[in-house]
């Protein structure tokens, strides 16, 4: 009997070490669970007005490739801190500014002023000069950021690579979305 | 050689390892297991140590920043001595080591080994292979060149289609909102602590399993595996017909994981390094980013998939192939164990063995993408200059200046992704060539905005002029009649 008691005694001494130990655990390790999860932000939560330069660099009628650097960025970024934007000038303020991104699966598209067509090296697909979808596996048109003409300089809000769900830095108007 | 001994004793007294080691490496297997057939799990096994040893060593140098890890690999493969045969075996190390991975399982699968008692075998075996792909893929992201940097794109891009949480795991996945260097680094923890930790682990179940369970005998037909007498009958077979698997069967294990190290130091003293490609730099777009060998077969299916289908495809193909083979023992894990009595096993290994086959073949050299360089690089055929009129040539050049060379091939050359045009007039007559440039269709965009009318009328003019010698174009009937004059054409008299 005694020595049952004894057992059970020290299997209650475990049991509570147990229970301690799961509880320092938590108490430190949820709060580590916001530091792995610290990137996520709503949609959106990453995007800025982004300097573009002057608009008058942009020739009318033509799309050229633009870049900047990315609003939010580390020192060891390197090169990745870029990203590049197709600006289209269609009228004297009036632009479209389109992510490199195909909206398939974010390869970067290539501008052929010749055939007015922009086309992706990774699965084909192919977008109009409005950005609206051509042909290919793409589920919609090129993603479009918004934009505003300010002080003399080319603004676009953007700041998160584009895709079909990080897509707020996109007006809707410009591709024939499908879902 | 009296102290040696000593030594060993000295030691032996306080590891007490020689009873176990020796009772694991005596233990008895089925004869006709000591089989060629049985080696590719230890080979991977040994690949898996070459992969850490390489991979050690290339950490030594490797810097995991977006902005230096570029260039350390250019001084690894230009500057230091054996650095790029380092880099080299590490590469060719996990090409091999997915083949030899995929080879194992397709062997286990036709032998029946997932069978009772070796459920759990299998299913830490399928953890492996998943591990297996993520460090082939983790690994392509540490040569962070354009191929990385947009197969990282990819990866976004596929995750953006989960449903709800999309945009939360993209931020996940890249640790912030673009590639940058908080991608690289989470990439680097994956590749070299979170996943060969975890593979060292389940690789060291699999192997105790294999060891405690004894390894899967050879498959009879008629030998039906029942849970109740199974472990009772292998018993039996390993003492009436087994050997001691030191030396009996570990001697062909040795010899095929030294020739696969042979091979893969060969391919690499041979082929050299896998790159790094051009600079990430997201700016320079002149790049057609590829996935290395092992996804190949993943590019293709992702440019095949019909539009409407692809998001489902993606999201559930995964989780039911992978909840397939998780489950197969649960549902299968008694009964025939030899291929002979197995057709459907037989026939989807072969099936799975053609699809993988053909999807890398094409991935290999992409039919689907358009030569972005066909246009201004490959001349239209001089057959075709030679005999045509003038507005055939203005159209030629219409032709090459719009890129329609980028999908459409000449002269076996130009992009894929739209047909061959050499017999294209035999296919198509006049109206149906500028009904097709006017509204494409098909894959083919509409160029109606993009081009004059003249230039369509030149252009056709071309098209209409490639058919083979001795071949008509094709042409609509009912205009033969009309141009013959034969049949008056209706309401000809109101005209």
């Amino acid at each position: 009997m005694s020595d049952e008691k004894e057992v059970s005694r020290r299997w209650l001494l475990v049991s509570i070490g147990v229970l301690l130990n799961g509880a320092v655990a938590l108490l430190i390790a949820t709060p580590v669970v916001g530091y792995l999860l610290g990137p996520i932000r709503k949609n959106g939560g990453y995007d800025s007005w982004i300097d573009l330069g002057d608009f008058s660099q942009f020739p009318l009628g033509q799309t050229r490739l633009a870049s900047f650097v990315n609003p939010k960025s580390m020192p060891w970024d390197g090169a990745t801190s870029k990203a590049a934007c197709w600006v289209r000038r269609v009228q004297d303020q009036k632009f479209q500014v389109f992510a490199i991104n195909c909206a398939h699966l974010g390869c970067p598209v290539r501008w052929f002023p010749q055939s007015e067509l922009f086309m992706c090296p990774c699965h084909g697909g192919v977008y109009y000069a409005d950005g609206s979808r051509a042909a290919g596996p793409p589920p919609r048109g090129l993603f479009e950021y918004n934009y505003k003409v300010q002080n003399g300089k080319l603004m676009i809000d953007g700041g998160q690579m584009p895709t079909l769900s990080t897509t707020a830095a996109v007006r809707k108007g410009s591709s024939e979305c499908t879902g | 050689m009296h102290w040696l001994k000593q030594t060993y004793d000295w030691f032996e007294r306080r590891l007490q390892l020689e009873g176990p080691i020796k009772e694991t490496v005596l233990h008895p297997v089925p004869r006709n297991t000591a089989s060629w057939w049985y080696v590719f799990g230890s080979a991977s096994f040994v690949l898996l140590m070459l992969q850490i040893a390489t991979g050690i060593l290339l950490a030594i140098v490797y810097v995991p920043s977006a902005g230096e890890a570029w260039n350390s690999l250019q001084v690894l493969n230009q500057q230091l001595p054996l650095g790029w045969f380092l880099r080299a075996m590490h590469g060719w190390g996990s090409n091999f080591m997915v083949a030899v991975v995929l080879i194992h399982m397709a062997q286990v699968f036709l032998f029946g080994a997932y069978k009772f008692p070796r459920e759990l075998t299998w299913i830490l075996g399928v953890f492996l292979l998943l591990m297996t792909l993520g460090m082939a893929f983790t690994g392509q992201v540490m040569r962070f060149d354009q191929d990385a940097y947009w197969g990282l794109g990819i990866g976004a891009s596929i995750v953006a289609r989960v449903p709800l949480v999309g945009g939360a795991l993209v931020n996940l996945l890249l640790g912030g909102p673009i590639i940058a260097g908080p991608t690289l680094t989470r990439f680097f923890a994956l590749h070299v602590f979170v996943i060969p930790g975890l593979m060292l682990a389940f690789a060291g179940l699999h192997i105790w399993m294999v060891i405690v369970l004894g390894i899967n005998d050879w498959p009879m037909p008629g030998r039906i595996v029942r849970r109740s007498t199974y472990v009772q009958e292998y018993k039996e077979l390993t003492h009436k017909d087994g050997i001691p698997f030191v030396p009996g069967a570990v001697w062909k294990d040795m010899m095929f994981s030294a020739a696969i190290l042979f091979a893969v130091a060969l391919c690499a003293a041979v082929w050299g390094p896998f790159g790094p490609t051009g600079v990430p730099d997201p700016t320079i777009i002149q790049t057609v980013p590829k996935p290395d060998f092992y996804f190949l077969w993943i590019y293709t299916i992702l440019s095949f998939l019909p539009e409407n289908l692809e998001t489902p495809f993606i999201l559930i193909a995964p989780i039911v192939g992978i909840g397939f083979l998780l489950a197969l023992p649960l549902f299968a894990g008694e009964g025939e164990k030899s291929w002979r009595r197995r057709p459907i096993a037989v026939l989807s290994i072969t099936v799975l063995a053609v699809g993988f086959a053909v999807c890398q073949h094409l991935g290999t050299y992409t039919p689907w993408s358009p030569e972005m360089q066909a246009w201004s690089g490959d001349a239209v055929p001089i057959r075709y200059v030679h005999t045509a009129t003038p507005l055939g040539r203005q159209g030629q050049i219409v032709f090459q200046e719009k890129q329609c060379r980028n999908c459409h091939m000449l002269g076996g050359v130009g992009g894929q992704r739209g047909p061959a045009l050499d017999g294209v007039a035999t296919r198509l007559t006049y109206d149906q060539l500028v009904r097709q440039v006017l509204q494409g269709g098909g894959n083919m965009p509409a160029y109606g905005k993009n081009l004059s009318p003249p230039q369509v009328t030149a252009l056709v003019s071309f098209l209409e002029t490639l058919h083979p010698e001795g071949q008509r174009p094709a042409q609509d009937a009912s205009q033969q009649y009309i141009s013959s004059g034969e049949l008056d054409p209706p309401h000809s008299a109101s005209q």
